[in-house]
């Protein structure tokens, strides 16, 4: 097992005035046997820089380390890391058993131990009664854990996820992402996992890196990036509905933007008063979309209610009041966090 | 058909049918001939459309040679297909060996002037045996390999379409594979042999086939290049049979004929399933 050190690591294609620069000095520092998530919007970066740890990517500048090695020049298979893809990447004539074994035979690695790490991974991975069949006999969820299996077997230091979970229908996406976590536990595995998908990403790291626009906007444990969000990005990318962002709101400083997210605003007799343009019921909880209209804007609001509360009527006036100890405050130009509040 | 009414299905029929018999009937001539005696090709006009019962003689004389009643010397087509088999196995393998290699580097390696190899490749679509014969010719006579089978394959080895072929297949094996190759530590070659190849095996079949036909009726190149009795392919044998200044003895050019078509007619029986499934899809 190892960790992953990132040291400002860039990623440009092209070279030249049509060069076009996609990770902007990337440094990060994932620590043995650590999970972490790398969540961002489609075109961030996200799986480029999991590619470029894997070894597919070229690294343009900076230096990526495994362990204490240096693995910018290494080729995939030598640094130790297996790799679940999107689509599995299944080798479509081999069937299940030969996938899983493929890298180790490669390795030279002797038939017997192969077949007792096949066994084992299969038994973990509750496989055992497919290892004959060919990739297209199985559905997508027994695809993706042969994918999974071909990585287990290879004993890596590192392991690295590509959107795995992205194919699967939804249930079968929770499911598994609790196999994963549960895999993670028993393996302890360094996992570096790549999703654009919010949940996923709160449910299965330790860590998450949030990333936009070739840009690492915040790496931090769940819970911070939720309560503590670094930039109006992250505030505004983790959560759904996301965190509510006025750039005007009273009694704020000019050039700041506040941030509150809809559960912690609370319906009260006075305060901020919101024309109520939507409600979406979701039966646990219901969302108000309001409009309030305030100096010389308006703004939209969401609030997040519960059962308790009595439904508001569409376009009627309801108040709300922020809870003050959940109010983010953001400079409106970087968008860089400004309070440090609890 | 949208509709489905009687006079349209009549006519639709009556159409594929009359498709069949142009194709068919040479074909049947060709077979009822070689059943009947020389003779008997010779004085009915026209031609009885019953099989005769002189089948067995004909094909043995077609097969072996010998001299006929009439006195002409056939020699046997069985030895000119035998040159016409290895001739048209080597081309088959051959153009199917070099074009995936070929393919393979233009798909896979980045090397200086690809494109212009790949353009290059592409030109010789342009240039058939039949437009490139005489230099050709000089080259192989220059290089000894008159009346060699060397000499009958190797200039139609090279082959854009096949390679064309494959890079278009290869180009549809997704990357994810090539890069979890990478993973799994198989170097180029490597995954060539165990993941390329053994994708490749309907596109290998088809190509095969029209492969093994294109070089079993190879005509003019041979006619060209050999001058040795023992280096005449069997489609050359059946136009030598006919014409000279001997008797044409028909009944024997037409066995020989389905002689010659038989081979080409098995590879596709016995490839078909193959080459039908090389053609329509790829295994994904």
């Amino acid at each position: 097992m190892a960790s992953i050190t990132l040291n400002n690591v860039v990623k440009r294609y092209g070279s030249g005035k049509t060069a076009n620069q996609v990770i902007h000095g990337v440094n990060a520092k994932i620590d043995d046997g650590e999970f972490v998530v790398v969540v961002g919007p489609s075109g961030c970066g996200k799986s480029t820089l999991l590619r470029m740890v894997a070894g597919l990517e070229e690294i343009t500048g900076g230096e990526i380390m495994i362990g204490d090695r240096v693995v910018n020049d290494l080729e995939p298979s030598e640094r130790d890391i297996a790799m679940v893809f999107q689509n599995y990447a299944l080798y479509p004539h081999m069937n299940v058993f030969d996938n899983m074994a493929y890298g180790l035979k490669i390795a030279k690695v002797p038939m017997a131990e192969i077949e007792a790490r096949v066994a084992k991974a299969a038994k973990i991975l509750e496989l055992g009664e497919f290892m004959k069949r060919k990739p297209r006999e199985l559905s997508g969820g027994q695809r993706q854990r042969v994918a999974m299996g071909r990585a287990i077997v290879r004993q890596p230091q590192v392991f690295l996820f590509d959107e795995p979970l992205s194919n699967l229908d939804a249930k079968l996406r929770a499911h598994t992402r609790l196999e994963i976590q549960k895999l993670h536990r028993e393996l302890g595995i360094t996992s570096l996992f790549v999703t654009h998908d919010q949940v996923e990403a709160m449910t299965l790291a330790q860590r998450m890196i949030v990333m936009n626009g070739g840009v690492m906007e915040q790496f931090g444990t769940p819970d911070e990036v939720y309560s503590h969000p670094a930039t109006t990005f992250v505030a505004s990318f983790i959560g759904s509905p996301p965190m509510n962002l006025l750039s005007n709101a009273p009694d704020s400083e000019p050039g700041t933007v506040v941030g509150i997210r809809p559960e912690h605003l609370d319906i009260t007799p006075g305060g901020w008063a919101l024309r109520v343009d939507a409600l979406e019921m979701l039966g646990f909880e219901r969302l108000i979309y309001g409009r309030w209209q305030h100096g010389d804007g308006d703004e939209m609001v969401i609030v997040r209610s519960d059962e308790a509360q009595p439904v508001p009527e569409l376009d009627s006036i309801i108040h709300v009041t922020p809870r003050a100890d959940r109010l983010h405050t953001f400079d409106a130009a970087t968008g860089k966090r400004l309070s440090a509040n609890a | 058909m949208i509709e489905r009414r009687r006079g349209l299905t009549i006519l639709s029929h009556a159409i594929l049918l009359t498709g069949v018999a142009i194709v068919a009937f040479p074909l049947y001539l060709t077979l009822i001939a070689s059943t009947q005696s020389a003779e008997q090709i010779a004085q009915s006009t026209p031609m009885s459309l019953w099989p005769g019962g002189h089948a067995l003689e004909t094909y043995r004389t077609a097969l072996f040679g010998g001299a006929t009643s009439a006195g002409t010397k056939i020699p046997g087509a069985a030895s000119m297909m035998w040159v016409s088999l290895v001739s048209a196995l080597i081309i088959a393998i051959g153009k199917i060996a070099i074009s995936m290699l070929s393919a393979f580097a233009l798909v896979y390696f980045r090397f200086p002037f690809r494109n212009v190899v790949f353009w290059m490749i592409f030109v010789t679509l342009m240039l058939p045996v039949e437009v490139r014969i005489g230099p050709t010719y000089e080259v192989v006579a220059g290089l000894g390999m008159l009346n060699s089978y060397a000499g009958l394959t190797v200039p139609l080895i090279a082959s854009a379409t096949a390679t064309f072929l494959f890079r278009q297949f290869f180009l549809t094996v997704p990357d994810e594979l090539v890069e979890a190759a990478r993973v799994d530590g198989a170097g180029p070659m490597r995954f060539f042999k165990d993941i390329l190849l053994p994708l490749s095996t309907t596109s290998i079949a088809a190509l095969f086939v029209i492969q093994f036909i294109y070089g079993w009726n190879q005509y003019l190149w041979p006619l060209l290049m050999t001058t040795n009795e023992e280096m005449y392919p069997v489609v050359m044998g059946i136009k030598r049979l006919i014409g000279g200044e001997s008797f044409t003895e028909w009944n024997v050019v037409m066995a020989t004929a389905i002689l010659a078509m038989l081979p080409p007619a098995l590879v596709v029986m016995l490839m078909q399933k193959w080459f039908v499934k090389g053609l329509v899809d790829v295994e994904k």
